[in-house]
């Protein structure tokens, strides 16, 4: 009866575990969002843009509308120059911190939280203040957050050997030398978190540039994470796992592709105070960091246009002024902006084309970032599974993505059994050789990419395919900048960041790790650098 | 009877014995992941045993010699039996018996091996009237359709559409149906074939009056667990089960005990008057949660109160607790009353749209903080809320689960409404089917005792010396430090589960 078993199995398997076959090869509706690619690779394309007629005057471009961009903007804005024009290539402001939403949440397209900032993070703090984000400071001068927007408890869960567990560090069924390792490791990142150098600065410090210059941390940029484990005789596959995850959430690279630095960094900056928080809790939103980047996009409606790709960024020769010329893919035609000064905020491989005069420094070329998919899935019914409660960020041990974060985690209100909700679900495409992976990554249908996300989420939720009503695709080209070895104090990293005249740069890629912190303080330094520069003429 | 139709009627048979087969493995995991949780190992745990019975049957099939034909057509009676009144017994038994899975796996051992009779013998029969390459290529193509259509209708037709309960027995009939068929068409080759029939009609008539009684089958095996059930009903918050065995009247909510109609008044009086008692002013009246209508009822004794503002997340509690005779009698019409408005919202959600000190009272009656998104109600955020929605010398009174068996749990509440800048007041009542009960009132303005002679008259429970008693805490119940229930802690929700666990044991 051999046969009738397996068919029975099969049928079984396909009737239960994933609520039939039928609906495995079903079609989820939804699309492959985004179209900054096919715009974007037209500066690739060497295809000429025609130049305008007409010249569009201002006090100062900002080029490039993500956090940086904004920042700028809204930074000169504040500081009473209010002619300022920025342009973006996307429908929208917000770059890697864009968010969308349907009849049932708001959701991120990219990044999701900000962690709590430290002192040397001045910028930051002053920028939670005036949002309200801290709502007080208690008896000790420790801030107090807006509980709305502090991660709400249960935080994280890790699915392992068939069950959810509470919180990442992989301890289920671990073996005690395994245990001894990650608790070591623990040991160690607490340690570099209060260490500081002879500077008296911090050894790991957000912003990057406020960290110490000791060579003994600065040595740490030289080996990869990899190493740094190596060194230690930590090989436990459970540590590995832990730190890879950590390496490939926060940069979207593997431990061996990132510096020690860069990798402690991740651990170890985590230094904010508050008075109703601990140091390691996050700020979220259901629509992620798109919370932070429609508040900064407020007031700046009317100076920010959208779909205008800048392909040259110039200064007037006989000097006195920059040129920006662009394309708007709105109006189908060039545009050519006049302004006293730039701040280009674009990611580095764009500004290397963008500002020709960049070739004549003849810099290091910047870590190439991984291609990233996100995946945001609506579902009719939060997903049920075994062990540990849904949790803010729920990651899957022994996958190559990241897991999912829940849309509707920081709601209020009691769901009902049946309340739906939006789930999105990471991976950064960054286990091969980049250039392949981008160009795979482009061919991918969005039946593709929903089976690659349900074909994951399927191990810990059996009956995701019942659920699914809508998944959303947006395929990130160059994601996010990675702290590769050499590149955070090999010095060319400084270089790219030096102004060229009256113009200015700021992006996180600068940072060499993209996080809002770096983008948005990036943002507001160049912002007054412009404007002191232009105060002196 | 020609050769060809009798081919045709067991070849019919086949598939109908599939989906009849694949339907009682369904059921029976199902019902195993309904009624135990955990649905992954139920389920794979059932499949298991099920094929692991299915091979069995299959090998004992080599000891049937002779009569193949009767035997087959006794497997279909009894499988239809079994399988058809599985899900009957599974659900009525579940309160009852004292090793449940003992139960559970033992008919599904006993259905998977006649399942697993079936097709073997099926096979020997047919296999004198077919070719072999026909017959096994026919029979193993049936076999196959019939539990695709078995999967499919499972989760699209039979489970929203007739329950689980009737989709056995329904399923169980067509197993009797095709024994009978056989015994029909074959007669003149079964020996005894009148009694056979007189079995099967029997069984039928009995699958058939299960599968018309299911309704009351499922209800009265809910009260089996609980006793006497007279509602019950799953809305997408809560599972409502109300019961009533000798006269007492009770509610559960998710299984968890509300109210027993017995003491239900010690529970409410001690709730809604020391807090009206002491507040200044009663004219406008916030009550969140207790959508049964028993606290506003005691808040309708206040002849001062001008309106109440009833908010409960159910709109099945409150259209409940409005119509049902028993209930409004229990509750005196009050969600009736013109005083009275019922709002179905979040109370959270709700209560963050209100205007600033628009009431003089209010009342926090919430489930116990048993699962995080409970935990938010009772939580500083919360509270911040309350707050500015009181006036600022408004009282607010919050029931906060026993003292004494969840005593960290009591204290975290009353530190949390502390450190929202209320002043508190703890106190406690005995309810006897409760246990001990704490409760606290809190106020942003200074907070007087209350005054026992304001009382409303016509109390069962509380009286001057009882008013003042309430506030004095024995030992094993007095304050103990906590931490203080944040969002971003569910510090309450924590040590709730840890005493509650405790507790039980
Ligand atoms: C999937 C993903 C998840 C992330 N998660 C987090 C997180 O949880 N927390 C966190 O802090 N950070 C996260 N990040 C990092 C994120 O990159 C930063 O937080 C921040 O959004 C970076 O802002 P930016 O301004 O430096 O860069 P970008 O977001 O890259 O902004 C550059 C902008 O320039 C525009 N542009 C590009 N070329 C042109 C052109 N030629 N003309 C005009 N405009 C142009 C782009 O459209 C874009 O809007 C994540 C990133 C990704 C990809």
């Amino acid at each position: 009866m051999i046969s009738r078993r397996r068919f029975l199995d099969a049928a079984v398997g396909a009737a239960l575990l994933a609520g039939c076959e039928r609906e495995k090869s079903r079609v989820v509706p939804g699309e492959i969002t985004g179209a900054s690619f096919r715009r974007g690779h037209r500066l690739w394309q060497g295809g000429r843009f025609p130049v305008a007629a007409e010249t569009l005057r201002c006090d100062v471009a900002v080029v490039g509308g993500g956090i940086a961009g904004l920042a700028a903007a809204r930074r000169l804005d504040r500081g009473g120059t209010r002619n300022i024009a920025l342009l973006e290539l996307e429908d929208e402001a917000g770059g890697n911190s864009a968010f969308s939403a349907n009849a049932v949440s708001a959701y991120p397209w990219g990044a999701h939280y900000v962690t709590l900032p430290a002192e040397e993070a001045g910028e930051v703090i002053a920028l939670y203040e005036e949002l309200g984000l801290i709502t007080g400071r208690d008896g000790a001068g420790r801030p107090i957050y807006d509980e709305r927007a502090l991660v709400m408890d249960p935080p994280e869960r890790l699915w392992m050997l068939g069950r959810w567990q509470e919180g990442l560090s992989p301890k289920l069924g671990a073996s005690d030398v395994e245990l001894r390792e990650l608790a070591a490791f623990q040991r160690e990142t607490r340690r570099l978190r209060d260490a500081r150098g002879a500077d008296g600065r911090r050894a790991f410090a957000i912003p990057v540039d406020r960290s110490s210059r000791d060579p003994e941390w600065l040595a740490l940029d030289k080996i990869t994470m990899g190493e740094w484990l190596d060194a230690r005789g930590w090989r436990s596959p459970r540590l590995r796992w832990f730190v890879d995850y950590a390496c490939r959430d926060d940069f979207g690279a593997t431990l061996d592709q990132v510096s020690a630095w860069g990798a402690l960094h991740y651990y170890a900056a985590r230094n904010g105070i508050a008075a109703n928080a601990e140091t390691d809790a996050v700020l979220t939103w259901p629509e992620g960091n798109g919370f932070l980047t429609r508040r900064l996009r407020e007031g700046l409606e009317d100076r920010v246009h959208s779909a205008c790709l800048a392909w040259r960024v110039e200064a007037k020769p006989g000097g006195g002024s920059v040129i920006v010329d662009a394309w708007d893919f709105r109006l189908e035609r060039p545009v050519r902006w006049e302004a006293r000064a730039a701040v280009v905020c674009t990611p580095l491989h764009v500004t290397r084309r963008v500002v020709p005069a960049l070739r004549e420094r003849r810099l290091a070329p910047p870590p190439d970032p991984a291609p990233w998919v996100v995946v945001n899935l609506t579902l009719d019914r939060r997903p049920a599974g075994q062990g540990f409660a849904l949790a803010w960020d729920n990651v899957l041990y022994d996958s190559r993505s990241l897991g999912y974060v829940v849309a509707t985690h920081q709601r209020l209100d009691r769901p009902g059994a049946d309340a739906p909700t939006v789930l999105t679900w990471y991976q950064p495409l960054c286990d091969g050789p980049l250039g392949p992976e981008r160009v795979r990554a482009m061919e991918r249908t969005h039946a593709d990419w929903c089976e690659l996300a349900l074909a994951d989420l399927r191990r810990a939720h059996p009956d995701i395919d019942r659920s699914v009503q809508r998944a959303d695709v947006r395929v990130w080209g160059h994601g996010m900048t990675r702290p590769a070895p050499g590149w955070t104090w090999g010095g060319s990293r400084e270089q790219w960041a030096e102004p060229l005249g009256t113009i200015h740069f700021a992006h996180s890629d600068l940072s060499g790790i993209s996080i809002f912190e770096e983008a948005y303080t990036r943002g507001v330094l160049a912002a007054e650098a412009v404007a002191a520069q232009m105060a002196a003429v | 009877m020609t050769d060809r139709s009798v081919r045709l009627l067991l070849l019919a048979s086949v598939f109908v014995i599939a989906t009849c087969g694949l339907i009682y493995e369904l059921i029976a995991g199902t019902l195993a992941s309904y009624l135990l949780g955990d649905s992954v190992t139920q389920f794979s745990t059932v499949i298991g045993a099920y094929l692991f019975a299915m091979g069995v049957g299959s090998w004992l099939s080599r000891f049937v010699e002779r009569r193949l034909l009767s035997v087959f057509v006794q497997v279909e009676f009894y499988v239809g039996l079994v399988g058809g009144a599985s899900a009957a017994l599974l659900f009525g038994l579940f309160g009852q018996v004292g090793s449940f899975r003992v139960l559970l796996y033992a008919l599904v051992f006993l259905v998977g091996a006649m399942v697993g009779l079936e097709i073997p013998l099926l096979l020997r029969i047919l296999r004198d009237r077919l070719e072999f390459k026909d017959l096994v290529a026919k029979v193993f193509a049936l076999d196959y359709v019939g539990a695709l259509l078995a999967s499919l209708l499972f989760p699209l037709v039979l489970v929203p559409k007739l329950g689980l309960v009737r989709s056995a027995f329904f399923f169980g009939m067509l197993n009797v149906l095709v024994g009978l068929a056989t015994l029909r068409l074959l007669r003149d080759r079964i020996t005894w074939a009148r009694g056979h029939a007189l079995v099967g009609g029997l069984i039928l008539a009995l699958l058939g009056t299960g599968f018309a009684l299911s309704d009351r089958l499922v209800s009265w095996a809910e009260g089996a667990t609980y006793s006497d059930v007279i509602y019950a009903r799953s809305t997408p918050y809560q599972r409502i089960v109300l019961t009533r065995g000798q006269g007492d009247l009770r509610l559960y909510l998710n299984g968890n005990l509300q109210f027993s109609q017995r003491d239900e008044y010690r529970y409410h009086e001690a709730l809604v008057h020391p807090g009206l008692a002491a507040a200044p002013r009663r004219a406008r009246v916030l009550v969140m949660g207790g959508g049964d209508g028993l606290a506003v009822r005691e808040i309708l004794r206040w002849p001062d109160v001008e309106q109440v503002t009833l908010v409960d997340l159910d709109p099945a509690m409150t259209r409940l607790f409005s119509t049902h005779e028993l209930l409004t009698a229990l509750n005196g019409g009050a969600l009736a009353s013109p005083k009275v408005r019922v709002v179905n919202a979040d109370a959270f959600l709700w209560l963050q749209g209100q205007p600033a000190a628009a009431w003089d009272f209010i009342l926090a009656d919430f489930p116990d903080p048993s699962n995080f998104a409970l935990g938010k109600l009772y939580s500083t955020a919360f509270y911040r809320e309350v707050r500015r929605a009181l006036a600022p010398d408004g009282v607010l009174t919050v029931q906060c689960t026993s003292p004494y068996a969840a005593r960290r749990a009591y204290w975290t509440t009353i530190h949390t409404l502390d450190a929202t800048g209320f002043g508190t007041r703890p106190y406690h009542a005995y309810v006897p089917s409760f246990g001990e009960w704490g409760f606290v009132l809190a106020s942003p303005a200074a907070l007087p005792p209350p005054s026992a002679g304001l009382l409303p008259p016509g109390l069962r429970f509380l009286d001057a010396p009882t008013l003042a008693d309430l506030f004095r805490f024995p030992r094993d119940m007095a304050e103990v430090p906590t931490e203080v229930n944040r969002l971003n802690n569910q510090a309450l929700v924590r040590v709730f589960e840890e005493e509650w666990k405790e507790h039980a044991h």
